[in-house]
């Protein structure tokens, strides 16, 4: 780099160095630092949810603020409030459009365990019909614990492997 | 028009069909026979002085444990007068049906619907009676008290839950 050139960001950390890593580290950092959500807003979680994207709360501070309403474009789907039968299969299918690799957050009592709604028309749980990686209790819960949820998907990518199988 | 004004109008038309009324806290409500339910809604609405151009509510009770009936409930209003009423049929609990009233309120249409997926109650002459809440393979009527509180009817998700156990 030439002399006397400013350094902004993160070159004024790094300098003019050459950085080793290994590619798992590498894809799983920029896994993990732009996660993609998908909001499946069912009931009142979904507007702790919106909470936790706006101002106040901030999920852009953790790279994952993009919320789009399309299932191709995101990683993370958060099932934000009470699945009922009749919308367990548009909930499935969702979560089938989605591009792996993919994680769940089920947020609040109801996407947990059906919550209060012991009822003829309330799934017990979305763990019936999709693979859950965290589980978020609460309701609703705050966003902050949402934050923490995404923070523990986080920890999760951190840990995977590109290996399939 | 105040309530005592309303019971005397609907008495005066109809001596024989109002089984009983009350007022509870300014709320007028009044029972009538399920046959004149029709009848006594196209007078609601068309009388002058009532003027009900608006039905806000239909919904269905089942008070089978304690009178053997279903009810079906229907709540009016009228915009011009600003008076309220409500209106109480008593349904027989075997084979319940009562006559539509989508020829007096059009909004009834999608409220009969509802009350009859959920209670069972049919209403003859309702242009198109289908179910309009629960699942298309669901059997029974949830909101009625002889059906389980979690009742649930998962069959239809069945190719759901396979694809996770895989």
């Amino acid at each position: 780099m030439e002399e006397g050139r400013v350094r902004v960001g993160i070159e004024s950390h790094l300098g003019d160095n050459v950085l080793t890593t290994t590619l798992n580290t590498m894809v799983n950092w920029a896994r993990k630092s732009s996660l993609w959500p998908m909001p499946f807003g069912l009931a009142c979680c979904a507007l702790e949810m919106m909470a936790a994207i706006a101002p106040r709360y901030d999920l852009a501070r953790f790279g994952a603020e993009v919320f789009r309403f399309s299932p191709r474009q995101s990683d993370l789907m958060i099932v934000a409030g009470t699945l009922t039968y009749k919308m367990a299969s548009v909930a499935r299918k969702i979560y089938d459009q989605m591009p792996e690799p993919k994680w769940v957050i089920a947020m609040g009592a109801c996407a947990i365990s059906g919550g209060v709604y012991n009822t003829y028309s309330v799934v017990q749980g979305i763990d019936q019909i999709m693979p859950v990686d965290v589980y978020l209790p609460g309701c609703p819960p705050r966003p902050e614990a949402l934050i923490h949820a995404i923070m523990e998907i986080q920890k999760k990518i951190e840990k995977g492997s590109l290996k399939y199988g | 028009m105040d309530n005592e004004s309303i019971i005397t109008l609907i008495k005066n038309k109809f001596p024989d069909v109002i089984i009983s009324s009350q007022i509870f806290r300014n709320e007028l409500t009044i029972s009538i026979k399920k046959e004149y339910v029709t009848e006594i809604a196209r007078f609601l609405k068309e009388d002058k002085d009532l003027n009900f151009n608006f039905l806000s509510d239909l919904c269905g009770v089942d008070r089978i444990e304690t009178d053997g009936v279903f009810e079906v409930v229907y709540h009016l209003y009228s915009f011009k007068k600003n008076h309220r009423l409500r209106l109480k049929t008593p349904v027989p609990s075997d084979e319940p049906s009562i006559s539509s009233i989508v020829g007096v309120w059009k909004t009834a249409d999608w409220h009969e619907r509802e009350t009859y997926d959920m209670f069972g109650i049919k209403f003859e002459g309702h242009p198109d009676l289908r179910k309009i809440l629960t699942p298309d393979d669901f059997e029974g009527h949830p909101l009625r008290k002889d059906y389980p509180v979690d009742g649930r009817q998962p069959q239809e998700l069945f190719h759901v839950y396979r694809e996770v156990r895989e």
